[in-house]
């Protein structure tokens, strides 16, 4: 995978993002028997009735182990039809389940739209309140795997549009735990986007099953002189490049946004608050993005407070390309994150965008 | 098909494998970006099919679309190239194996979303209908594929509006790591086409002859203004669902006998038999097409990348 991560420590048995996934997809089946689970290849080799070996457990292996455990009432591999699966996901939860969708690719969630748009999203509020859609919809995302355009879609702001859908980006192993969990005991429907170049990141698991609040941010890193927002993938580029501002003087603090719908407004507008300076790193297509609406949130609220214009740092306006000079031009890097934060702490030798 | 049909049919069959098996090859090797999905197996599908359609007749492919991309006559240097994301390939580039495409020669599209192009085609035959150009669409997708809502819905569009139209389902028996037979309804896919009043016909599809003659029937009814067909062809997943697929979930027995009638041998064979085929002439259309692959393969490598300053081009007319 090609999108910077942190350097990864090598030790053995050190749990993965992936790990972190299974973990609590197990732990959340083990406390509640209304939890199934169900998706494309996600038990794998499906219809022989018995566990064995070989079973793919899902295109990442997350759900490995699962089938044996659990079995085919409650771990369900599906024909490919994500519109059905969705829906009936969706019915299912209205209906007293508690089901956990694997969509494989974001990509691929727009055949399943209506029925996370109007039906998932809506059913609570257009129903006075009657209506519960207690549902988990996880899917990967993220460009960086030369996939090409119909592989790599994020969505993030598509699906933060949505009032009624909540949705969340973890970026560590500990998170992709505690959220997943949270997101499972949710009586909302959750999105679940999880960033493809985070999957093999190590890092610890939580000590409990407590899980993490949804709608809450994380300060990743603490600073004083500017702050930078990330969501997903991000942070790890936004941690590199605050390592490297470090060396230059300037420290940033690192907030981790993990919820996209809601957003942690406290967290953000305090730290603002405190460093002036605001650079958002996100990987959507430059139009419409989750960092507009929190520049604009922050421009309406901290308007006397900022030191300087507040910088987005995001993916070119155009489809994921496959070749990879264009996908890393595509992307959002650690260079690039450096040079908005260096310009917003008015660091750049002059005549220098 | 006559004989020098099937001698021509045969050669376009050997030039798919013989593709793939140099895919897989530089794949492993690496350099090749992203991943692929070989037509191995299938050969005489897309041969059999689009050797029954004019040039300008338009396909949609599919993620494994190698196969349906080089019997529609795109040429082979632009489809390379495409592969290591060059300039100079056939979509600059910015496709991909999975996204590979030629406008000129009628082929809309690899998708790599499953069931992605059977609208597509759909749309092509109202092209035609309503431009009155005679020219029939062809639907190339998966048996997985059959069970996304847009399989239905397009089927019934067709034929509400009797459009030219061929949906062409290559059953190989698996979808990843999901088989057929659990995730259908049905036993064949050609059982589907009652339900939208398609005459419908299951052919082995590792039998070049048996596809064409199905094929060359419903294009013929399609390009008469007699409306759709459906036509499921059935041949095993000779390899893995991708180059590099471990195939933990299918035994060893499985994957074997995924190879035992080999559309290519079998016709091979034939031909040898009735004496219009010599080993050394098939040797000698191997060692000519090796070497169209070799210098395919220089050319490629030796294009330019897209420029990255180029990134947001092709975004809007
Ligand atoms: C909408 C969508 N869902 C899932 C996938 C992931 N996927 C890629 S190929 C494939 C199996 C397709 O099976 P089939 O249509 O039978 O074609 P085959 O690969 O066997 O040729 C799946 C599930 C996808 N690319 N698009």
């Amino acid at each position: 995978m090609s999108t910077p991560d942190e350097p990864r420590p090598r030790r053995r048995r050190e749990p993965t993002y992936l790990d972190a996934l299974t973990f609590a997809l197990d732990a959340a089946m083990d406390e509640d028997p209304r939890v199934i689970v169900m998706g494309e290849d996600i038990a794998g080799g499906a219809g022989t009735g018995e566990p064995f070996e070989g079973q793919m457990g899902g295109t990442w292996g997350v759900t490995k182990g699962l089938f044996a455990k659990y079995g085919p009432t409650r771990v369900r591999d599906t024909p490919i039809s994500e519109a059905a699966i969705v829906g009936s996901a969706v019915g299912a939860a209205m209906a007293g389940l508690r089901p956990v969708v694997d969509l494989m690719w974001a990509s691929f969630a727009p055949y399943a739209f209506d029925q996370i748009v109007n039906q998932a999203a809506k059913a609570r509020y257009m129903f006075g309140g009657q209506a519960q859609v207690p549902l988990v919809i996880r899917m990967s995302v993220g460009a960086g795997l030369r996939a090409g355009g119909q592989h790599s879609d994020s969505h993030y702001a598509l699906f933060a549009a949505i009032p009624g859908l909540k949705v969340v980006a973890p970026a560590t192993p500990n998170d992709a735990a505690g959220l997943l969990l949270s997101a499972i005991r949710s009586d909302d429907p959750v999105i679940f986007l999880e960033h493809m170049s985070l999957y093999r990141l190590k890092g610890a698991l939580p000590d409990s099953t407590a899980g993490i609040p949804l709608g809450t941010a994380e300060v990743a890193r603490m600073g004083s002189d500017l702050t930078i927002v990330t969501i997903g993938a991000s942070r790890q580029i936004a941690l590199l490049a605050a390592t490297q501002l470090a060396l230059e003087g300037i420290e940033a603090e690192v907030v981790d946004l993990r919820s996209l719908r809601p957003i942690d407004w406290d967290t953000i507008l305090e730290s603002v608050n405190r460093t002036g300076r605001l650079v958002l790193v996100e990987e959507s297509p430059a139009g419409v993005t989750i960092s507009d609406a929190i520049a604009a949130e922050v421009n309406e609220r901290l308007f006397g407070r900022l030191k300087a214009p507040v910088r987005r740092v995001l993916a070119a306006a155009s489809p994921v390309p496959f070749s990879p000079p264009l996908e890393d031009a595509w992307l959002p890097t650690a260079e690039r994150v450096l040079v908005a934060a260096r310009l917003v702490c008015d660091r750049l030798p002059a005549g220098r965008d | 098909m006559t004989d020098e049909e099937q001698l021509e049919g045969l050669l376009a069959m050997l030039r798919i494998r013989m593709f793939e098996d140099r895919v897989r090859t530089e794949f492993a090797k690496g350099g090749m970006p992203g991943f692929v999905h070989t037509y191995s197996g299938a050969e005489a599908i897309a041969v059999g099919v689009i050797g029954a359609l004019e040039p300008a007749d338009l396909i949609t492919s599919t993620h494994r679309g190698h196969g349906h991309c080089l019997a529609k006559g795109a040429p082979l240097d632009g489809i390379v190239a495409e592969l290591y994301g060059r300039e100079t390939g056939l979509c600059k580039g910015r496709g991909g194996s999975m996204h590979i495409a030629d406008f000129a020669n009628g082929m809309l599209g690899a998708n790599a979303i499953v069931g992605g192009g059977i609208a597509l085609a759909v749309g092509g035959a109202l092209a035609s209908q309503v431009l009155g150009d005679g020219r029939v669409a062809v639907a190339f997708f998966g048996d997985g594929a059959s069970n996304e809502g847009v399989f239905h819905e397009s089927l019934n569009l067709a034929s509400i509006w009797s459009l030219p139209v061929v949906f062409v389902c290559e059953n190989n028996g698996w979808a990843e790591s999901t088989p057929f037979s659990y995730a259908s309804s049905v036993s064949s896919i050609a059982e589907r086409g009652v339900a939208y009043s398609i005459p419908a016909v299951s052919v082995d599809g590792t039998d070049l002859t048996a596809v064409r003659a199905a094929a060359s029937a419903a294009v013929a009814r399609a390009r008469q203004g007699n409306g759709p067909s459906l036509l499921e062809c059935i041949a095993p997943r000779r390899e893995g669902h991708f180059v590099g697929d471990p195939e933990e979930y299918r035994g060893r027995e499985q994957a074997d006998q995924a190879r035992e009638s080999d559309p290519i041998d079998r016709l091979a064979e034939q031909l040898v038999a009735r004496g219009i085929l010599s080993a050394e002439a098939l040797n000698a259309m191997r060692k000519d097409w090796s070497g169209q692959l070799d210098r395919a393969y220089e050319f490629a490598l030796a294009g330019p990348w897209p420029d990255p300053l180029d990134v947001e081009r092709y975004v809007y007319s």
